[in-house]
């Protein structure tokens, strides 16, 4: 097991959290977790781990820092 | 109704109605904008002098019940660049001149005396009317008591003290449809208007109405427009978050600039987030969706109201938010919205004044985080013109001159927005080539760089990053030509049915067939056009570079520097 923090952004808070810590296993997936959390993987609009872009496939590692965002836009 | 050029020439004080000549008659917008100034102004004029000409245009589409046209262009030469200068906004006013018949309003020459003018626009033509009552006012006092003198249906463009001292900074404010006002903030256009002594344009259209050559594939289009727009996830997120939605994920990327850009992360950005902002319109009942103008189906801009419940401001921007909280290290929203109010009465351009401050702060004439400050001196020395006050509103590269600080974050003098290009370098490119000076919408890269809107490029890699920002730059000043906002670009960028939809728009309003061809085409004319006229006045590709210490300064938390060499840079103008 592994610690990591999860932040979610926009209306992937409702109902959820700001941020969490979290525990998760060797093989968890981005795409694990997002599903874990009942979040939709269509309405995904951005992934970050520790500030860089990722994917679904990525596995976090101990003391990573999750950001998972709708899809969002402005300018 | 034919559109016609409307011209007043404010050193004699008449006005003339023209037929458009064929060269400009396919231009709108921008496009028409840059054509006019570049065939009329001489390049080299001074700026606040009589050569100068100040044009206003709506776009090809503005004055149509088509979705989201309703925008405004107004160019000129740029009293804070040098450059020529196109700014873009909402507000009422473009679908009123259209409705007017004025395809562009030419306002050229100057008065000699200290009299300052007004102008009526109507089908009819302009008249120059003597000016007395609202000199020296701020522009929401303008807005009041023009509603008093007109009744509030007309049109407005207006200038606060700002315009009226002749500040860089100074912007033109459109009235919206609840006479709150929206800006032509960038490059210090209100400084233009100050110089011909005109305090504001009124605008009535009368029974006037916009003429399309086959009303019934306009209204198929526009359903298929209107359609793809409200469908695209980033629209919905734009009418519940607005701009500032962009606050945390921008922080979160590392390019967030702090304090006068020397941090790309801010401690305080989850209290001047879009979230934050949005839980707290709920809670004082302002409101979360409005629009800059009638027809507008995204709505991202809102109302915001102070802890009483009453109205503090409107049409409250991730720009001005970020530039006011993060680069300032303000983290109070109560405060930005104080200083964006004041700032939009005042007549000054948020994104530039704010950047200025951050610059004054590093120079210790206050504190970083010090909000109260901020709005204190906007209202005793920017408003009353003291030496400081008009130090800062010149913009970020007057305050850096003026104090000897090096880190002044401009382009051709234009302070650069709310993305560091370090992090974020696609962002670098559209900075140091854009026409006009740092300008985040002239070719929006964080699009595709941050938030996965038209593909994805990896911010931190210098792979791809000039094409990218060559085609966005193309393509939006042919957009900005339409009169649409440039938030239509989300949808067009993802949904193939949008741009398709928004030229059978165009095709059936003025009976055309153009292609899409056609529209990459436009785009590249604008963008030579423009760097012609910048060449003529005196601009070199040593013009098209960032400031040097994002070459030498390295940015947290990547600590990454801007390593675009100058021969990269100008593979830009390869097309
Ligand atoms: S999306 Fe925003 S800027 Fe664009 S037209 Fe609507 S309110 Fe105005």
């Amino acid at each position: 097991m592994k610690r990591i923090t999860v932040k979610l952004f926009a209306y992937f808070r409702d109902n959820r959290f700001k941020l969490e810590e979290r525990e998760i296993s060797e093989e968890t997936t981005v795409g694990d977790i997002v599903d874990a959390l009942g979040i939709d993987r269509q309405e995904v609009g951005v992934l970050m781990v520790n500030s860089r872009h990722t994917e679904f496939v990525y596995r976090p590692a101990a003391g990573d820092v999750l950001a998972i965002f709708p899809v969002v836009g402005g300018g | 109704m034919a559109d016609k050029i409307f011209r007043v020439n404010m050193t004699n004080l008449t006005s003339t109605i023209e037929e458009v000549p064929p060269a400009w008659a396919g231009y709108g917008g921008r496009g028409l904008t840059s054509t006019i100034v570049s065939a009329e102004v001489e390049p080299t004029c001074h700026p606040l002098g009589p050569k100068n000409k100040l044009v206003i245009a709506p776009g090809l589409l503005s004055g149509t019940v088509a979705a989201n046209s309703g925008r405004l262009s107004i160019g000129a030469k740029s009293p804070l660049t040098g450059t020529i200068k196109e700014a873009n906004s909402g507000g009422t006013a473009a679908q009123l001149l259209a409705r007017a018949g004025v395809k562009a309003l030419i306002i050229e020459g100057q008065p000699k005396g200290d009299t300052w003018y007004s102008l009526a626009v109507t089908p009819e033509g302009v008249t120059v009317n003597e000016e007395t009552e609202l000199i020296g006012k701020g522009n929401f006092a303008v807005v009041d008591a023009l509603t008093k003198r007109t009744g509030g249906k007309q049109g407005l463009i207006t200038i606060g003290p700002a315009g009226e001292m002749k500040m860089g900074g100074a912007n033109i404010s459109i009235k919206d449809p609840d006479g709150g006002l929206r800006s032509s903030g960038r490059g210090g256009l209100g400084a233009v208007l100050g110089s011909k002594k005109i305090k504001f344009i009124a605008i009535d259209p009368k029974d006037g109405k916009v003429a399309i050559a086959d009303p019934e594939k306009f209204r198929e289009a526009n359903k298929v427009f209107a359609k793809a727009l409200v469908d695209h996830p980033v629209s919905q997120a734009l009418g519940q978050y607005g701009t500032n939605v962009l606050v945390n994920i921008i922080n979160e990327s590392g390019g967030l600039p702090t304090q006068n850009f020397s941090k790309g992360q801010f401690a305080g950005h989850e209290a001047i987030s879009g979230e934050t902002m949005h839980d707290t319109i709920l809670a004082r009942g302002g409101r979360i969706k409005h629009n800059c103008h009638p027809g507008c189906v995204i709505q991202c801009s809102q109302v915001f109201n102070d802890a009483a419940g009453n109205k503090l401001t409107s049409g409250f921007e991730y720009e001005s938010i970020w530039a006011m909280g993060a680069d300032c290290c303000v983290d109070n929203l109560d405060h930005i919205a104080q200083a964006d109010k004041l700032m939009d009465d005042i007549g000054v351009d948020t994104i530039e004044t704010s950047v200025a401050f951050g610059v004054a702060m590093e120079a210790g004439v206050l504190a970083f985080g010090d909000g109260a400050g901020v709005c204190r001196i906007l209202q005793e020395d920017i408003a009353k013109g003291t030496p400081l006050g008009r130090i800062i509103g010149n913009g970020a590269g007057s305050v850096g001159r003026a104090f000897g600080i090096t880190r002044v974050p401009v382009v051709k003098n234009q302070a650069i927005p709310a993305y560091d290009p370090r992090a974020i370098k696609g962002i670098g490119i559209t900075y140091a080539t854009s026409t006009q000076g740092a300008d985040h919408t002239m070719g929006y890269t964080i699009a595709t760089n941050i938030l996965g809107v038209g593909g994805k490029l990896d911010p931190l890699t210098k792979e791809g990053q000039v094409e990218l920002s060559r085609n966005l730059q193309i393509a939006t000043a042919a957009i900005d030509s339409t009169g649409m906002c440039l938030f239509i670009a989300f949808a067009a960028l993802d949904n193939a049915t949008c741009l398709p939809a928004l030229i059978d728009l165009i095709n059936a309003k003025y009976g055309l067939s153009l292609t899409g061809d056609d529209v990459v085409n436009l785009g590249k004319y604008i963008l030579r056009t423009e760097r012609a006229f910048n060449t003529a006045a005196g601009f070199t590709s040593a013009d098209d570079r960032l400031p040097e210490f994002f070459y030498l300064e390295p940015l947290p938390p990547h600590n990454v520097v801007f390593d675009f060499t100058g021969k990269e840079i100008d593979t830009f103008w390869n097309f």
